[in-house]
């Protein structure tokens, strides 16, 4: 090394890492996998490697993505809850990879809650 | 995948390794291999968090959940239930005496972290230390850097005056000041040296700063190096401390990787390199002079000063020597600047200082807290209090050159000038913890014990002096004490703290002095009463059974010499010519029927 630029380069890589342990991270995005059996079951863990993976592709490092148990709408499964601070909180069923990658894209980079993929719409349809 | 959606940290410290977190991470990345989850959940081992009391400890992030006194056949419910489903496993997370686990608090609202300020354990339990990456990421080698670039060697030693940063190894001499005198010194070698030769018994604060986060260590060794124009550093570490070692090793050889030790660090014409040198553990040998006879091969003697260091030291080059916890405060400072040092702690001592608590209390571990908190705040909210009910007694500071501070003075701000005003000192901050069932002459005796068996014998009131005033307390505590034995020893302490080559002389008779100016009575209740009032020595006290006895002949079995008898259902007897006061009665006794008296 042999700049102030590479430490720095260095620096800003391994932060994205390990954003999770810094005391004054910044305000996290959350996203919440129903990782139970229903969940496990109807294929929550590809699901939630591609939303890591999606983060990690566009160097969201505000994003956490944990699991949470079962909440009783097993038929909806996989599921997964996207907070965002300020905004309302958006439960999105019957998840695929592919619509994950959606969600980080539209919903969390844009800010833009997909409603075709949330709750309530389907509920209606 | 690059990204892991979690970190599950282990305590990698020595008091958690030895109470098996080696096991604890094999299982966790076993586990996580059956689960198919290696790829998503990060197993790091990092440096002590501190509350050993509860290790091994186990902390899992993002959530932040903090699990205490893990076995490894408790991780895999940690992985099944938490990793995989999301779901703690609340039997195993801390919870505070009194409380339900439920509670879960967050890390920094447990009362055990939530008292303190974390500087020179910044990093300890939070990176890797074995990865020089993660040190980078949180600040590291950025107030190198800013040194190098923006700041000259004058700036950057008034910048550390003016923060006015103390020797956290016990002395308490303005840093800054040290700096600038071997700054001054012409010469066309100098030296920068760390003293990691911790040998206060109780004493654990700079092997965690070097197990935890020895970056931060070689960063400011260097930081100092440009300061005073050395190129060249040492760090003296003790050999009993191998995992320090090690990790010390490999922070060097990462940092030379990076060129962050070694010719012209980040493109400037600094050079800088770090060599790791082992003692032996005498004790002597954390005084500077002593230490750096040592690093030279020689025999660890002290030498009288003048010359300091500063002027002629190691290999009689100038020299710069700091404890580990005073450079692991150096980086901090330059990153945050002066005004955020000086917005903890006192006027006179700015900033935090490091304590490894022991003795008779329930948080067992390391603390970090600004300058000038209580001792009671320390004891009491941090420390969780005294175990079994008892009474608290003292706390001995400062180890063998310290003293101890009675109940009464519990609410002294804790900070160099105000401890040595009531005759016990900060010493590097071994905080050993007494009750009630504490001799306060048996302490003063183990402790002078402990300097006679390292003084290094060079001068004669070090070497005898010490060795006179143990034979004093001996006599003391087996009731053999004589009218006129604390005037002796009075006279003695003088002698030997006036007369002494170097600090360990010195501040021998210091654990003597402070317990005679706070318990005075005690020595007194040995000479002239024959009386232990702690029922701690064992030549002045004899067991006794009461009427609370049931007679169930445990204690008649027990005891090794015979010298109990009775009836069945009958209370029994002990024949005291007979006792050997070796106390397996009282362990096997269910009914608290035996007594000392």
């Amino acid at each position: 090394m042999k700049s102030l630029e590479e430490l720095k380069e260095i620096r800003q890589k391994t932060l994205d890492k390990i954003n999770m342990r810094k005391e004054d991270k910044e305000e996290a995005v959350r996203v919440v996998v129903g990782m139970a059996t229903c969940g496990i079951a109807a294929g929550a863990r590809p699901v939630m490697i591609a939303f890591i993976e999606e983060c990690a592709k566009r160097g969201l490092r505000h994003v956490q993505v944990t699991q949470t148990g079962c909440i009783g709408l097993c038929q909806h499964e996989p599921m997964a809850d996207v907070i965002i601070p300020g905004m309302e909180k958006v439960t999105y069923i019957k998840l695929t990879p592919e619509k994950a990658r959606r969600i980080v894209l539209e919903h969390i980079v844009n800010g833009r809650p997909i409603a075709e993929y949330a709750i309530g719409s389907q509920e209606d349809a | 995948m690059e990204l892991f959606r979690s970190h599950v940290l282990v305590c990698g410290g020595t008091g958690c390794t030895s109470s098996g977190s080696d096991l604890i991470i094999e299982q966790f990345e076993k586990q996580l291999a059956d689960h198919d989850l290696e790829n998503e959940i990060k197993v790091i081992r990092t440096g002590c968090f501190g509350l050993c009391e509860a290790g091994p400890v186990v902390i899992v992030y993002p959530e932040g959940t903090f699990y205490s006194h893990v076995k490894p056949a408790d991780v895999k419910e940690i992985v099944e239930e938490h990793l995989l489903k999301g779901r703690v496993v609340r039997r195993l997370v801390y919870a505070e005496k009194g409380e339900h686990p439920d509670a879960g608090k967050p890390l920094d609202e447990i009362s055990f972290y939530k008292h303190q300020t974390r500087v020179a354990l910044r990093n300890c339990g939070v990176i890797d230390p074995e990865n020089i990456d993660e040190y980078i990421a949180f600040d590291g080698y950025m107030a190198l850097a800013k040194c190098l670039t923006e700041m000259s060697p004058q700036e950057v030693i008034d910048h550390i005056k003016a923060a006015n940063l103390r020797g956290r190894g016990g002395g308490g001499f303005p840093a800054g000041n040290k700096w600038q005198f071997a700054a001054n010194s012409k010469a066309d070698k100098k030296y920068v040296i760390c003293n990691a030769d911790e040998g206060d018994p109780g004493a654990f604060m700079d092997r965690s700063v070097l197990e935890g986060d020895p970056h931060s260590v070689l960063e400011a060794m260097a930081i100092c190096g440009y300061a005073i124009g050395s190129d060249e550093g040492y760090i003296y570490v003790r050999a009993e401390y191998p995992i320090a070692v090690e990790r010390l090793k490999t922070a060097i050889k990462q940092a030379r990787e990076y060129g962050l030790l070694g010719k012209n660090i980040l493109g400037s014409d600094f050079s800088f390199d770090i060599n790791l040198r082992l003692g032996a553990g005498a004790f002597v040998c954390g005084e500077e002079t002593a230490l750096m006879a040592s690093i030279e091969g020689k025999r660890g003697e002290p030498k009288p000063k003048p010359p300091f260091p500063a002027v002629s030291g190691l290999f009689a080059k100038p020299t710069n020597i700091n404890n580990v916890e005073t450079y692991a405060n150096v980086p901090p400072i330059i990153n945050k600047g002066i005004e955020w040092f000086h917005s903890m702690g006192t006027e006179r001592s700015p900033g935090t200082k490091v304590f490894a608590l022991g003795g008779k209390i329930n948080n067992t571990g390391l603390v970090e807290v600004p300058m000038g908190t209580p001792l009671r705040t320390v004891i009491y909210d941090i420390g969780g209090g005294i175990p079994k009910n008892k009474k608290f007694k003292a706390v001995q500071t400062g180890g063998p050159s310290g003293g101890c501070i009675p109940a009464s003075l519990l609410d002294v701000p804790i900070e160099y000038d105000s401890l040595i005003e009531i005759g016990s000192m900060m010493g590097s901050g071994g905080m050993v913890v007494m009750d009630e069932d504490n001799c306060m002459v048996d302490i003063a005796r183990f402790f002078l014990d402990f300097t006679v068996e390292e003084s290094c014998g060079k001068c004669t009131p070090c070497r005898l002096g010490t060795k006179r005033m143990l034979e004093i307390l001996n006599r003391i505590v087996e009731g053999k004490g004589e009218d006129g034995d604390i005037e002796r020893l009075e006279r003695l302490a003088r002698t030997i703290s006036s007369s002494s080559l170097c600090g360990l002389g010195q501040t021998a008779p210091n654990p003597v002095l402070s317990t005679l100016r706070y318990f005075r009575d005690e020595y007194e209740a040995h000479i002239y009463e024959k009386r232990c009032p702690a029922h701690h020595c064992k030549s002045l006290v004899h067991l006794e059974i009461t009427e609370d006895c049931r007679g169930c002949t445990a204690c008649a079995r027990v005891c090794p010499v015979g010298a109990i008898s009775g009836d069945v259902r009958q209370q029994h007897h002990i024949d005291i010519d007979k006792c050997t006061k070796c106390l397996s009665c009282i362990e096997k006794c269910r009914f608290n029927a035996i007594i000392k008296v």
